[in-house]
């Protein structure tokens, strides 16, 4: 953890009107930093993140999300747990519109991401996917690119052609995921030559050089040994200093190591949101309890 | 009982092993027998005149198939610029836009196109070069144009397939960093499948290089001379073959093998650039 922390510190003061630490620090309407806004945490938790009200999710005939409201709060984790086929993966796919690429996928309700409607009709996919990104269960960087190129894919593509400024922002990524120290001598080599736990931790870089408000995770270590696991939940731990992460979890230690808030679903429904303290030790509901305690599920 | 039913066994796997290796060796033979055969007509005439020299008047002992060599080579560059960007991009419309139903129906035509005899495409662009312009029926461009055409729906499936073998993670990765969706395709998917994608248009290459009964109608050829302008007629290596072959003089025979084992060569080559390239891909996905 220590060592984590200069680089990213030193990002902080060096950047000062870019945007993941003041994104996540003052959140407003517009991505746009405003380094005005002072007091950092307060003011964060003023405006949620993510603010869901009565979505349904349908794919076809199929409903998979059935009225879910939630507000996640910035600046911190929120964990999703429930059982295979629960809608958690729509849930999180919807947040950042993803869903549409199945072509039957139709939703009702509402999603705010820092106050601002994110399925309105003015507003494109694309822009919401920059502000809203997300990693994977199953590690995929690019194979026809290497790691430095991947790391700085997000923004080659996006229009940033300037050497100086993708090699600084690659770097100050890698840092915060603690691959620096382990690749910066072979940044040219293929990305698919890491091992599952360092491809991983790419893609979370990858993620993060475009400077997102919020980062979706869906099970992001469900196919990493506990080492890599390990790695991956410090990571979170310190990520969420700069970004709102919500992260879909099987597991349910991890979901209490690492999230400050849980959200349980079954068969489409919010059961319960809550603290994850309380969720985990006093939860209001008994399909809760059953479920945390491993009675089912 | 069980001994008999035992050897009965062991004399039906045998028999099947047979039939299968017999069948398998049949399949070798013919490209086996074709190299021999052209190799001992053939060889003695490849020589540096062949690839350098026009071919001479009747009754002239010498010369060579240097216009069309050439002629094959300019006919298969126009046949890529047509045949290559409208096959990849109508394989990418296949594998990442078009709905499931218009699909279905395109990837129909290609295959009921694949399977058109190439005679009719040779006169279907007659018709079409008689309805543009009755002087210049016969010519070069008609010529690409034709071998353009049967490349298209082999490129087209080729280069679909490869591109759907791309799993969707690394669309859905590159789409989650918020970049756009031909982006997207141009710059992850198709760079992904490059190698696929190449092999396809080398293979269809390969399949319209030896193609004779369309160029009758179009190329034309013209047995003797340079091809200065592609509106004129121009010889393609499978068309002097044919006109040489059907001909009474024994030098033109000889010279005809000597064609007809120089465009096997070329298709062979081609094939094996294929397979280089295939199994460059193979080390790649088990690094």
């Amino acid at each position: 953890m220590n060592s984590l922390m200069p680089p990213n510190e030193e990002a902080k003061r060096t950047t000062a009107p870019a945007k993941p630490a003041a994104a996540a620090a003052a959140p407003t309407v517009t991505p746009a930093p405003a380094p005005a806004v002072s007091p950092a945490v307060p003011a964060a938790n003023a405006v949620p993140a993510i603010s869901v009200k009565g979505l349904s999710v349908f794919f076809g005939r199929h409903q998979v999300l059935k009225n879910v409201s939630l507000e996640a709060k910035a600046s911190a984790v929120t964990a999703i747990i429930g059982p295979s086929g629960c809608g958690k993966s729509t849930f999180l796919r919807s947040l950042n519109r993803m869903h549409e690429l199945v072509p039957e996928a139709r939703m009702e309700g509402e999603i705010r991401l820092f106050g601002q409607d994110i399925y309105n009709r003015a507003v494109e996919p694309v822009i919401v996917r920059r502000r809203v990104g997300m990693v994977f269960q199953k590690s995929n960087p690019f194979p026809t690119m290497t790691i430095a190129e991947n790391v700085t894919v997000g923004l080659r593509l996006n229009g940033v052609r300037r050497r100086d400024v993708l090699a600084e922002r690659m770097e100050r990524a890698l840092r915060m995921v603690a691959l620096w120290d382990e690749v910066k001598d072979r940044l040219h080599a293929p990305a698919t030559s890491l091992s599952g736990g360092q491809q991983q931790r790419l893609c979370i870089a990858r993620a993060i050089v475009v400077q997102p408000e919020v980062i979706l995770m869906d099970e992001p270590a469900s196919a990493l040994d506990p080492i890599a696991t390990a790695k991956v939940e410090e990571l979170i731990l310190d990520l969420k200093h700069s970004f709102t992460i919500i992260i879909v979890t099987h597991n349910m230690q991890q979901a209490a190591r690492i999230s400050d808030y849980t959200a349980f679903f079954y068969l489409g429904e919010l059961v319960e949101f809550d603290r994850t303290a309380k969720m985990f030790t006093n939860p209001s509901r008994k399909q809760t309890e059953d479920y945390v305690t491993g009675r089912f599920g | 009982m069980d001994a008999a039913n035992h050897r009965m066994r062991k004399f039906e796997n045998g028999l099947m092993q047979v039939i299968t290796c017999v069948c398998a060796l049949l399949v070798i033979t013919p490209l086996l027998l074709v190299f021999y055969h052209l190799i001992v007509e053939g060889l003695g005439s490849v020589n540096w005149a062949f690839f350098t020299q026009l071919p001479k008047p009747v009754g002239e002992v010498g010369g060579g198939m240097a216009n069309a060599i050439v002629g094959t080579l300019t006919l298969l560059a126009i046949a890529s610029v047509i045949g290559v960007p409208v096959g990849v991009f109508g394989g990418v419309y296949l594998s990442e836009y078009g709905s499931s139903r218009l699909n279905g129906w395109i990837r129909f035509t290609a295959d009921v196109l694949n399977g058109v005899p190439s005679i009719i495409w040779g006169m279907v662009v007659y018709a079409l070069a008689l309805s543009v312009s009755a002087d210049h029926t016969f010519s070069a461009w008609a010529g690409g144009i034709v071998l353009g055409m049967m490349m298209v729906p082999l490129i087209m499936r080729t280069a679909e397939e490869v591109l759907l073998l791309v799993p969707g993670g690394y669309r859905e990765a590159a789409f989650a960093l918020g970049i756009s969706k031909w982006r997207t395709i141009v710059q992850i998917v198709m760079r992904t499948a490059l190698k696929g994608i190449i092999t396809g248009v080398l293979l269809a290459l390969a399949r319209v290089a030896g193609e004779t009964a369309p160029l009758l109608f179009t190329a034309f050829g013209n047995n003797l001379f340079w091809n200065h302008n592609l509106s004129d007629p121009i010889s393609a290596l499978p068309l002097q073959i044919f006109n040489y072959a059907i001909s009474p003089y024994d030098d033109w025979h000889r010279q005809a093998w000597a064609g007809a084992l120089v465009l096997l060569l070329m298709i062979t080559a081609i094939n094996v650039g294929v397979r280089v390239l295939t199994s460059d891909r193979f080390r790649q996905s088990n690094r």
